[in-house]
């Protein structure tokens, strides 16, 4: 049975993500040991929080050093994905250096944090395998990605920003898919298959 | 485009959920977790479940019906009802749910909410504010819109999104349970003042209200209980009306 690690240094809310690969018959392992991250066949990297305070939790577990080193898929979820980033605004810290990219902060003329489903759009990926263009995925959030070159899914909220990135074996999503339904379930499911 | 959300609420009083529901397609219609599930399959977009009862003893209870709903639904959901700490909180997050919704404690203790949105970040903090609308004016009621303050609406909610709430879930005492439409004007004034998510409740008793609170003001979601357990309105019904007034939403 495939092993997947789902990264716990105490940032948020993982035990959803661990239910949601239940609903598909995965078994996921919360888990801030290296040898068990290190030895799983894919790496579940979620967060909801802040980002210097998370950046910290990692650092004193050695999780910094270890993350952007994994060779098996890695998917990061909504925060997991910002750390996967050069530097977030959010604390102003450094980040894991995997995404050649700054996390910004929304502009204050829209409401902030953003909350609720959003379209999804030029989808470049495996990961989006049957989902269609525009679905509507759920995100939560008050700091953002740009359009890069590793975009992989936008969304729009004033301005058209990075709801999804890969590079390598390196995936972030910025929405929830174990929070977006049965079309985020299937976005878990290709991450698991491919 | 981010969507309007429609919201069920849920009251639980020990397990189960009261006000009754009616729905025939249920084994068991007081029991949250297949309501839930219901909603969820069904168009809803997030949920709210309101612990009545929040004595410490069923406080535990609660924690643990929050589990079974995160393993069994795949839609964000809040929960709230008598919190009173961090304690309360961190229970309640690490038991899946996604959000917390403060009231009389944070107007008691306004730094509650600083304190839970430096630690868990704004996203998770919904500040719940009953009001009701007296000379001219609107003020903050306590406990279930039982004790009256001298605070104002407008004043507490700029101070609860500086204090650093992620969103506001406004009931007016006045429309709650009329059916006869949600406070549209006092929500587009709200939504004026603040520069958060605005969630709309009480009124709800047709879908044309829906349509009224999503065109007058800049508001986020619109919540409802009783029209959606007696099904006086389907979700599906209510979002496909929604969506060809050109409203966006998930269908």
């Amino acid at each position: 049975m495939m092993k997947i690690a789902i990264i716990d240094y105490g940032a948020g809310n993982t035990q959803s993500v661990k239910y949601a690969l239940k609903r598909l018959d995965c078994e996921g392992v919360l888990t801030s040991n290296k040898e068990v991250i290190s030895g799983s066949d894919k790496v579940i990297f979620p967060g909801v929080g802040q980002a210097s305070s998370a950046m910290k939790k990692l650092k004193s577990k050695g999780l910094d050093i270890l993350i952007p080193k994994l060779k098996q898929p890695v998917l990061g979820i909504c925060l997991g994905m910002q750390l996967m980033c050069d530097f977030s605004e959010e604390g102003n810290t450094d980040c894991l250096k995997i995404f050649n990219s700054n996390v910004k902060r929304f502009n204050h003329s829209l409401k902030v944090p953003q909350i609720g489903w959003n379209t999804i759009f030029d989808l470049k990926s495996n990961l989006f395998d049957s989902i269609n263009e525009n679905e509507y995925m759920y995100s939560v959030h008050s700091y953002y990605v740009p359009v890069l070159l590793h975009t992989v899914a936008k969304s729009n909220y004033g301005i058209n920003y990075s709801t999804a990135i890969k590079k390598n074996n390196f995936t972030g999503v910025q929405f929830h898919p174990e929070k977006s339904g049965n079309k985020g379930e299937v976005v878990l499911k290709n991450f698991i298959k491919n | 485009m981010l969507a309007k959300r429609i919201i069920p609420c849920l009251d639980i009083k020990d397990s189960r959920t009261v006000k009754g529901v009616n729905f025939v397609d249920l084994k068991d219609a007081g029991n949250p977790v297949e309501l839930a599930r219901y909603y969820s399959e069904n168009g809803a977009d997030e949920l709210v479940f309101l612990d009545i009862t929040a004595t410490k003893e069923d406080r535990k209870t609660f924690a643990k019906l929050a589990n079974q709903i995160s393993e069994n639904i795949n839609i964000p959901f809040t929960v709230g009802g008598g919190i009173k700490s961090i304690e309360d909180v961190d229970i309640l997050l690490k038991s899946g749910a996604d959000k917390v919704s403060i009231n009389s404690f944070a107007v008691k203790n306004p730094s509650f909410i600083n304190e839970l949105a430096k630690k868990y970040g704004s996203q998770c903090v919904v500040l719940a504010i009953d009001a009701k609308h007296v000379k001219n004016d609107w003020f903050v009621y306590l406990v279930g819109g039982s004790i009256k303050t001298k605070i104002r609406l407008f004043d507490w909610a700029r101070e609860v999104e500086n204090r650093g709430a992620g969103e506001i879930l406004f009931t007016s005492m006045d429309h709650d349970g009329t059916k006869n439409g949600f406070a549209c004007q006092a929500l587009e004034k709200l939504s004026e003042t603040v520069n958060i998510p605005i969630i709309a409740s009480g009124g709800a008793g047709k879908i044309d209200h829906f349509i009224e609170v999503f065109k007058s003001g800049n508001i986020d979601a619109a919540l409802a209980a009783s029209v959606f357990h007696f099904n006086e309105i389907g979700l599906k019904e209510l979002k496909i009306n929604l969506k060809n007034k050109n409203i966006p939403i998930r269908l």
